[in-house]
Order: C-alpha cells, then sequence, then structure tokens
C-alpha cells in the first residue's frame, strides 16, 4: 500500500527539484505521443523548447508574451493566498485595454511624453474598477466573485466590441472593427531595435519585485497570508477579511488593467475586437505553477509563453497540428501539478516508516 | 398558442447540455470538490460520442461512450486532486486545456461529417396533441434522460443514506473520516459521475443539438454550467430551474434582436444571459445563512487524513 | 531513434540556419505559408483556406513546399507567427484574416524581399497583395430563389460581425430578393461570432420561429442548415458545400474557393513575376461558387438563378445595380447607376426590406 505522509515542513530539496522532475516527465512522455503520431520526437521537442529561443529574436518573443501572464499572475497569486478567487482576470485586461486605449484616442494626434504614463494609469484605473464590482458585490452581498468576474469578462469582451465596431471605429478603416492605429505618443517604446521587447517587461519585473516584498516582508501580506490559510484565526487577530478582498482584487484588477493597455499600445497598437488570446485564464494556471511565488511565477510565465512559441514553430517546421501542443501542455501541467505533492508529503511504502526526506 | 410549442422545444435544446453538466457539477462540488475542467470533459464527450456515433450508428451506444469518455477525463482529474492532493482550480483549469486539445486531435477525421440527429420520441396520439404534445412526448431520448437524472439526483442528495454521507463529505470529511466513511473513494465516485453527467452534456450538444463534430463547439457552454450551480445554491431544483432560465434567456434575447423591439445595439442584448446571472447571484446571496445552508463548506480544499 | 531520422534531424537545423543568412538556391522548393484565424477543423472559413493550401500542394509537387499555423490569436500573436514564418525560409505569405492587415504590414516593411498576400484588408504594399472575394454575387444569386420560393414572405438572416462584407450580402440578397417579389422582408439577427454552432442554431430557431421560410447565414458552421433542414425549411449554406448537413433543406451554398487564386500566386512567385496587385474576385474568377442547386425546386427558378450567375459573370449585371433604396426609402442608387467599389468596401447600412437597426 502506498501512502501520503504530510511533511512537517515542505521540502526545500523537492519545492526545487519538483518542476524540473515535471518537465522531464513531460519531455519523456510527450516524446512517446509525438512518436505514437508519427513525429521524430526528438525534432519535435527541439521544435518547441529550443528553436523558438535559439537566439536573440526569439528571446525577445518570449518576453513580449510573457509579460501579460506574469504580470497578471503576481497580482492572482497574491488574491489567491487570500483565498480571494478572481477568475475574470481577462475582463479586467479588456476594460484597462479600452480605459488606457481610451485616452490613448481621446488624445489622438497629440504629443507629449505625459500621454503613455497616463494611458497606464488610466489602464491600471479601468482594470482596477473592474474588480472593484465582484469586490464590492463580495463584501457587500456576499456574492461569489468566482462567477461575478467571469461573467464580467464576457461583458468586456462585448463592449470592446462594441466600441471598436461604434463610437470608436476608425473613420478611415472601410467599416471594419477596429480603433485608428495609435500616434506615435501613444505607442510603447522597444527597449531595442528590430524587437518588439518592450518597457512592459521591466514593469512585469518590477511588479514581480514589489510582490515579493509585499508579501514576505510588509503586514498587508501577512494579513492575506493568514486570512488565507485559517479565516477564524484572522477574525480573532482582528484582521478584517473584506480588507483582503479589497486589497488583492484592486492591485489584480490594475495589475492586469495595465497588462492589457500595455499589450494595446505595445504590440498590436490599436484597439481590435480580440486583444488578448485569454492571458488572463492561462494566467491562472502560470500562478499556480510558479507556486503562487512571484519568482516562480516569473519562470512559470516564461515556459508557459515558451510552450505557446514552441507551438507554432513545431506546426511551421513539422506540421505538428495545434491540437498536439493543446495535449502538451496539458501534459506539462498535469505533472507539474501532480509532483508538488512531493514538496508538501512524503510517500511511504506499506507499512514500513522511513526517516529520511 | 401554435407557434408556443416550437419556442418552447428550443428552449429545451438550450437548456439540457447544461442541466447534464450542472447537475453533474453539483454532485462533485457536494461532496467538497470543485472541477473546473466541465468544458473540457464535455468537448470530451462530444467528440467521442460523435465518432462512436458515426461508426456505429447506434445513439444509445454513442451516448454511453461520451459518457465514458467524461468519466475518463474525471478519472485523470480524480487521480490528480484526490491521489497526489494537486491543487483543484489549477487542476480543473489544466483539465479543460487538455480537452480542448485532445478532443481537437481525436476529432481531426471527423470534422464536416454529418450525422442524423437522435431519433425523436413518437407516440401516436400523445405527440399528436398540439403544442403539450411535442413538449412532453417528442424529444430525444437524452432530454427524458437529463430530466430523470435530475430527478434522480435530488433524490440521492436529499432522500437517501449515500446522500447524506456524501453531503456530510463535503461539509467536513475530517469528521466523516474520523466516523470511519472512506472520504477519497466517495469523492472519487462523486467526480467520477461529474465526469459522466458533462460527457453526457457533450454529447448532446454533438448528437442532438447540433449533430455534428466542430472543435471547441461546447463554446463556453461548461462555464454556463458551473455558474449555475453557485446560481442555485447548490440545490437540484434550482439547477433544473437556472438551465431552463438561462436557455430561456439565451434564445430570448435573440428573440428581441430579431423582433426589433428594442433598439439598442446587439452586443448589449448579449449581455444580459450574464449581467442577469449576476444580478440573481446578487439578489440570492445577501441572505448570507441561506447560502452556509446548502455550500459544501470544504469545497475546493485538499482533504488528507492527516489534516 | 534510427540514424536516418537523427541526420534529417540535424539537416533540418543547419537548414534553418542558413535561410536567414543564404539565397534560397533555384532548386530548393519555395516555401509558401499559411497562417489561420481558425482551426482547419472549423469547416468554414480555414477549412477552405487549407483547401487551398492542399491544392496549391497537389498543383506544384515538389517544387514547393507548404506549412500553416492554425488559431493565430488576431493580436499580438499574430506579428511574431509571420516573422517565424520568414525566419524559417518562407518566401510567400498568405494571411487569411482581416485582422492580420497590420501585423502582416509591420512584418512586409522589415522584409521587402518576402512576398505576403492579405486576406480581405485594404492597406498594400510593394511586397504585400490584396485578395478578397465578391461573396455578395453568390447573394444575389440566391435572393432570385428566395423571391421566389418564400410563401411567408419573410426570410432569416443569422449575421455574423457587423463588417462591410456582411452588409454586401444581407443587402445583395434582399435587392435581388424584393425584385422578384417586393414583399420580402430580411430580418438578420447578429451573433457577433463567426463560428459557434450551438449559437448559430439558437439564432435560426428564433428566426423561424417568427415565421422565416428561408434561412441564410453568413456564419460558417452548418448549424443553421441543420436547423432549417429539422423544421422543414429552406436554407443557403456559407463558405462551404453543407448539403450534407441538411440535404432537403439545402438550396445552394456560396461556397468559398481559393484554389485557383492560390496557384495563380504561386505560380507567379515561381516564374518570378509576382508583384503586389488588389485583388476581388467573384463568380467570374472562380473566387466564388455555387454549389449544385437543389433538385425539388422548379425548374424555372434555379434557370432564372443561373440566368442571374451568368449575367454577374459576363457584367451584364451588377447586384448592386440601381434603383436601390435604403431602410427610409430614399433612393441611394438611381436607376441605371451601380455602386462603386469604394462605396461598397465601406457599406454600412441596410437597403429598403431588411428589419432593424444597423448595429454599432
Amino acid at each position: 500500500m502506498i501512502a501520503l505522509e504530510r511533511r512537517l515542513e515542505v521540502s526545500r530539496f523537492w519545492l526545487y527539484a519538483t518542476p524540473v522532475l515535471a518537465v522531464g516527465l513531460t519531455i519523456l512522455s510527450g516524446a512517446v505521443m509525438f512518436a505514437a503520431l508519427g513525429f521524430d520526437p526528438l525534432e519535435a521537442l527541439h521544435a518547441y523548447f529550443i528553436l523558438p529561443i535559439s537566439d536573440l529574436y526569439g528571446l525577445s518573443e518570449l518576453t513580449v508574451k510573457a509579460t501579460p501572464l506574469a504580470m497578471i499572475a503576481v497580482g492572482l497569486a497574491l488574491g489567491f493566498r487570500g483565498n480571494v478567487w478572481n477568475i475574470g482576470a481577462e475582463g479586467q485586461l479588456i476594460l484597462g485595454a479600452i480605459t488606457g486605449g481610451g485616452v490613448a484616442l481621446a488624445f489622438y494626434g497629440v504629443e507629449g511624453p505625459w500621454l503613455l504614463p497616463l494611458m497606464l494609469l488610466g489602464g491600471m484605473v479601468g482594470g482596477a474598477f473592474w474588480a472593484a464590482i465582484p469586490a464590492f458585490l463580495k463584501v457587500r452581498f456576499n456574492a461569489n466573485e468566482i462567477l461575478v468576474s467571469l461573467m464580467l469578462t464576457y461583458v468586456a469582451g462585448l463592449l470592446l466590441v462594441y466600441l471598436v465596431t461604434g463610437p470608436w471605429k476608425d473613420p478611415m478603416g472601410f467599416g471594419f472593427p477596429q480603433s485608428r492605429l495609435f500616434h506615435d505618443s501613444a505607442t510603447l517604446p522597444t527597449l531595442f531595435e528590430n524587437s518588439r521587447m518592450h518597457i512592459g517587461f521591466p514593469i512585469a519585473l518590477f511588479a514581480v519585485v514589489v510582490s515579493w516584498f509585499v508579501v514576505s516582508r510588509t503586514l498587508i501580506g501577512f494579513q492575506i497570508k493568514v486570512v488565507g490559510l485559517t479565516p477564524p484565526a484572522a477574525g480573532y487577530a482582528g484582521f478584517s477579511s473584506s480588507k483582503v478582498v479589497w486589497v488583492t482584487l484592486l492591485t489584480t484588477g490594475a495589475l492586469a488593467g495595465l497588462a492589457g493597455v500595455i499589450e494595446v499600445s505595445g504590440p498590436i497598437g490599436q484597439l481590435t475586437p480580440s486583444i488578448s488570446p485569454g492571458y488572463g485564464f492561462t494566467a491562472i494556471i502560470v500562478a499556480f505553477l510558479g507556486r503562487l511565488h512571484p519568482v516562480g511565477i516569473l519562470l512559470a510565465a516564461l515556459l508557459m509563453a515558451l510552450s505557446y512559441i514552441g507551438g507554432e514553430t513545431a506546426q511551421i517546421v513539422m506540421r505538428l497540428p495545434l491540437a498536439v501542443t493543446g495535449v502538451f501542455q496539458g501534459m506539462l501541467l498535469f505533472f507539474l501539478l501532480a509532483s508538488d505533492v512531493l514538496a508538501h508529503y512524503r510517500i511511504r511504502f506499506g507499512s514500513r516508516r522511513s526517516e529520511e526526506g | 398558442m401554435e407557434s408556443l410549442a416550437p419556442i418552447v422545444l428550443s428552449v429545451i435544446a438550450a437548456a439540457t447540455p447544461l442541466l447534464f453538466a450542472a447537475m453533474g457539477e453539483l454532485v462533485v462540488e457536494k461532496s467538497g470538490v470543485l472541477n473546473l475542467g466541465v468544458e473540457g470533459m464535455m468537448l470530451g464527450g462530444a467528440v467521442v460520442a460523435f465518432i462512436v456515433g458515426v461508426e456505429t450508428g447506434n445513439g444509445m451506444l454513442a451516448a454511453a461512450a461520451g459518457a465514458a469518455m467524461g468519466m475518463a477525463l474525471a478519472f485523470l482529474f480524480a487521480i490528480m486532486v484526490l491521489g497526489l492532493l494537486a491543487n483543484q482550480v489549477a487542476t480543473g483549469l489544466a483539465l479543460t486545456l487538455f480537452g480542448i486539445g485532445l478532443s481537437a486531435l481525436l476529432g481531426r477525421g471527423y470534422v464536416g461529417t454529418p450525422l442524423p440527429a437522435l431519433p425523436k420520441l413518437y407516440v401516436p396520439g400523445l405527440t399528436d396533441i398540439p403544442v403539450l404534445g411535442p413538449i412532453f412526448f417528442g424529444q430525444d431520448g437524452l432530454v427524458y434522460l437529463s430530466i430523470v437524472l435530475s430527478g434522480a439526483v435530488a433524490w440521492f442528495l436529499y432522500r437517501s443514506r449515500a446522500g447524506l454521507i456524501l453531503r456530510s463529505v463535503g461539509e467536513n470529511p475530517s469528521a466523516a473520516h474520523a466516523i470511519g466513511y472512506p472520504v477519497i473513494r466517495i469523492r472519487l465516485l462523486a467526480v467520477l459521475f461529474g465526469g459522466a453527467m458533462a460527457g453526457l452534456g457533450g454529447a448532446f450538444l454533438s448528437l442532438s443539438y447540433t449533430p455534428m463534430w466542430a472543435e471547441a463547439m461546447t463554446a463556453g457552454r461548461g462555464w454556463i454550467a458551473l455558474a449555475l450551480v453557485v446560481f442555485a445554491t447548490w440545490q437540484p431544483g434550482k439547477v433544473l430551474l437556472g438551465a431552463y432560465l438561462f436557455g430561456g434567456l439565451t434564445l430570448a434575447q435573440l428573440h428581441l434582436q430579431s423582433m426589433g423591439i428594442i433598439h439598442i445595439p446587439s452586443q448589449f442584448l448579449n449581455m444580459t444571459p450574464y449581467l442577469a446571472t449576476i444580478v440573481v447571484l446578487v439578489v440570492i446571496s445577501r441572505d448570507a445563512a441561506r447560502i452556509r445552508l446548502n455550500a459544501p463548506a470544504s469545497i475546493g480544499k485538499v482533504f488528507h487524513p492527516d489534516g | 531513434m534510427t540514424k536516418l531520422t537523427r541526420r534529417s534531424f540535424s539537416a533540418m537545423t543547419l537548414a534553418l540556419g542558413a535561410s536567414a543568412a543564404l539565397p534560397a538556391r533555384a532548386a530548393d522548393p519555395l516555401k509558401v505559408g499559411f497562417i489561420y484565424v481558425g482551426p482547419i477543423g472549423d469547416h468554414g472559413w480555414s477549412y477552405q483556406h487549407d483547401q487551398g493550401r492542399l491544392a496549391v500542394e497537389k498543383a506544384f509537387g515538389d517544387k514547393v513546399e507548404t506549412s500553416y499555423v492554425e488559431s493565430v490569436p488576431e493580436g499580438a500573436d499574430a506579428e511574431r507567427v509571420i516573422t517565424q514564418m520568414v525566419r524559417s525560409g518562407h518566401k510567400l505569405i498568405f494571411t487569411t484574416s482581416f485582422g492580420y492587415m497590420n501585423p502582416t504590414l509591420k512584418v512586409a516593411k522589415m522584409f521587402p524581399d518576402v512576398m505576403f498576400e492579405h486576406a480581405t484588408g485594404f492597406m498594400r504594399e510593394k511586397n504585400m497583395s490584396t485578395y478578397a472575394a465578391r461573396f455578395y454575387e453568390g447573394r444575389a444569386v440566391v435572393g432570385v430563389l428566395a423571391g421566389h420560393m418564400s410563401k411567408t414572405n419573410k426570410v432569416g438572416y443569422v449575421a455574423s460581425v457587423p463588417i462591410p462584407e456582411v452588409f454586401r450580402g444581407i443587402n445583395a440578397f434582399t435587392v435581388a430578393a424584393r425584385r422578384i417579389n417586393p414583399a420580402i422582408e430580411v430580418t438578420p439577427i447578429w451573433i457577433g461570432e463567426w463560428y459557434n454552432p450551438g449559437k448559430e442554431a439558437d439564432a435560426a430557431k428564433a428566426l423561424i420561429d417568427q415565421g422565416a421560410d428561408i434561412l441564410l447565414q453568413h456564419t460558417d458552421s452548418p448549424a443553421p442548415v441543420q436547423t432549417a433542414a429539422e423544421r422543414g425549411i429552406w436554407a443557403v449554406g456559407q463558405a462551404s458545400d453543407m448539403e450534407r448537413f441538411g440535404p432537403e433543406a439545402h438550396m445552394t451554398a456560396i461556397v468559398d474557393h481559393w484554389d485557383p487564386y492560390y496557384i495563380n500566386r504561386v505560380q507567379a512567385a515561381l516564374d518570378g513575376t509576382w508583384e503586389s496587385t488588389d485583388t476581388w474576385g467573384g463568380l467570374s474568377t472562380g473566387m466564388v461558387n455555387m454549389s449544385a442547386f437543389n433538385k425539388a425546386l422548379p425548374e424555372n427558378v434555379v434557370a432564372e438563378a443561373k440566368a442571374m450567375e451568368e449575367a454577374i459573370i459576363a457584367g451584364t449585371s451588377h447586384p448592386f445595380m440601381g434603383p436601390i433604396k435604403n431602410q427610409a426609402g430614399e433612393v441611394v442608387v438611381a436607376e441605371g447607376a451601380t455602386l462603386s467599389d469604394g462605396d461598397l468596401l465601406g457599406m454600412n447600412w441596410y437597403v429598403e426590406g431588411v428589419n432593424g437597426k444597423v448595429p454599432g
């Protein structure tokens, strides 16, 4: 009989070893799947993990893709620690793109170094506003934030479509549903010539550092953890769970909104009906893969981004269907999540007690 | 009156896949487990049911195969969250991702293949009754099955001893464990049942609603089903009501749009089902005591005997 | 791992590394890339483009090498995928959705030696062509059928996203149908998506419940045709031949047929005669095809529809030939006049006979 025994302390060794183990297992079972489908496994793995980042351009693209994921996931993790389940970061991202992009359109043609900061601020306010709705309904009416934030995601998406097919439609665009291209002052500068790496990535890194500081060094970070782990204890200690709901949702919303405005002012350059391929949802997975730890999240965001880009590369160079990428990503996530057990539990075989670990 | 029957039939069709999936998820959540992978399991059920339907021409077998596929995916989820104690939210999302990819892979050869819809019941005399006949006696088997299973779920949860045990596991797994109930095994069965129901919901889509296979054809219904469970404050009767309400709302906004009664952009009309869900959610949640009465206390939390 | 695969593996790496630096040798196959907005399993828009890709492979054999990326989101990802196509040695790249316009333009400016083809857009460069199909011509042919076959004088129209292409379709159909039967009214339902079988079926049901006895769709799944078949009314397929999804309901389908255009452009690229162009092909160029007409349609009706098709091909008729009135009843195209391509490109209004207000 195999049994799991809870470790008194989380195993440091396994905490770091499990991601490696999971990636190893994914590569092994992925290779089996590729071979079973008639693709050369080595070539496929090479296309997934090596080719996309084999030069500077590839690396810069990796940061472009990972930026919104890391930014949103850092915020989400804060909430998840405090048992606040914001599933609607996608909607907050869209709202941030709408408000931040709205600033750009309102000042269309007006040059000035103040415009971009104003847009970023506008995006954060928009995202925070959209997250404030589930926060308010949760605190005031006890409405489940998972569902409110999820439903609001659909609403935000439709609002964006309304705006770009209606009032914000490009007057010179032959009636197609998209806004004008933002002018220069409203466009995020890139960091290097011939690359799309923009200042969003340093901003994301900054968010990672700040979040690490908040979680480990500040009172509110501590309160979030306590409320998340043992709500009754928090009550005795006088911490308010309403405060945690507000703080975490507003923070996540602001970060998601920031990610949104960065996407539209950076790599996209205008408002279109579809500005995010589900970053807000993927970020949930990223947050857990990173074990809710800011640095882990950064690494997880890079890994997720790589698997997406690798999926494209595998399609181009070996015609591996996109569906295979979905299955492959699913396997990677399953292994990473499953191997987590080793960090928190020790495996016992039979009735013998093992003393190591 | 004559024109009422087809409208009601449309609502029933729109509600049935939601009803299957939400009833299944209700049982899962009552046992204390949150499986966000409904969308993935529905897709798995849809594609396998369709493949079996095309290959055998047997609708019953196809639906059963869909349920089995939903169960298989649910089993994967169970291994992860019950066996390996992985986080339920993240695992559920991963299951959705996996289900989308796997169903697309399995269905590659079946895109653009037609399949005759499931046969509809026909009882001479009864089905011919105007309006009520086709509604009560002219549906396909899966519609009746969804109603029967809903009744069975309600009976099981509140009238049977096994249901009482399942709810106590969801309420306080440590206590249930201490009394000697096999918490993990009970939750496993609940998760498998949820998978089978999601698979049936998917099978209804690919066999009856729009008899075809297309990638991601569930189009978010798995998420709606999850919303319905909370919407219904974890009560089977309200899940049934909610599924029909949501189906009705979906069609109502299309009718409103085409009748041109109110002149507002279609995007705003399309928002109504989601906004309505939020409003209802707020109304029912205000009474915190009632929520607490029905919501499984341990939902989403990892259970391990060591505590 | 066999030796053979290992060698092909390393050879591929080398080829990739070299492609950026060395010009392709004449004997090398031309690498042609396709970017799709949906899965090729959608059996609609992306599926039809992929049929075009397969036709290219069949026509040119080992002179070309094609690849594709499916379900590429129309946001920040598109530019990366297009660039990856270029960097892996593709010399001719088709980007098959309107949302790829600005990304394609950006990449085209960066790589002047690579040929780009963007579907349905309006921005061009020296190395970037545009191409689109006059699907509305097919709608006019179908309008003739509906004008004769509707008994309730109500036609339902499952519409996707309010862009000029969809308006052109609704209007061309309505004009043609009302020339046969002025009592016909067309009711659109906008579902806001191109592909969502369940929602398309729901919209179809709502339209039928309100008395429509002919159903048109400008969405890509066969669900409306299926629904029409179930309810025993007529329907028209979209994008691909949908006959098998409702043989008794399917009057005909307006089929996207990219094969001739793709073969033509690849040939030009191989010959070195490729130039940036703006193609807007219709029935006459074979970019739009009518699938087989339903046998149950009366012969004289089919003959009239075919006559319309031939007149459009011959240029003696035009779907937007005056007199055409707008919803307010004002004449917007005078008798004898025809709407210009420029007017058609930006069309965002309804003609007389369409119910409801323009969305947005």
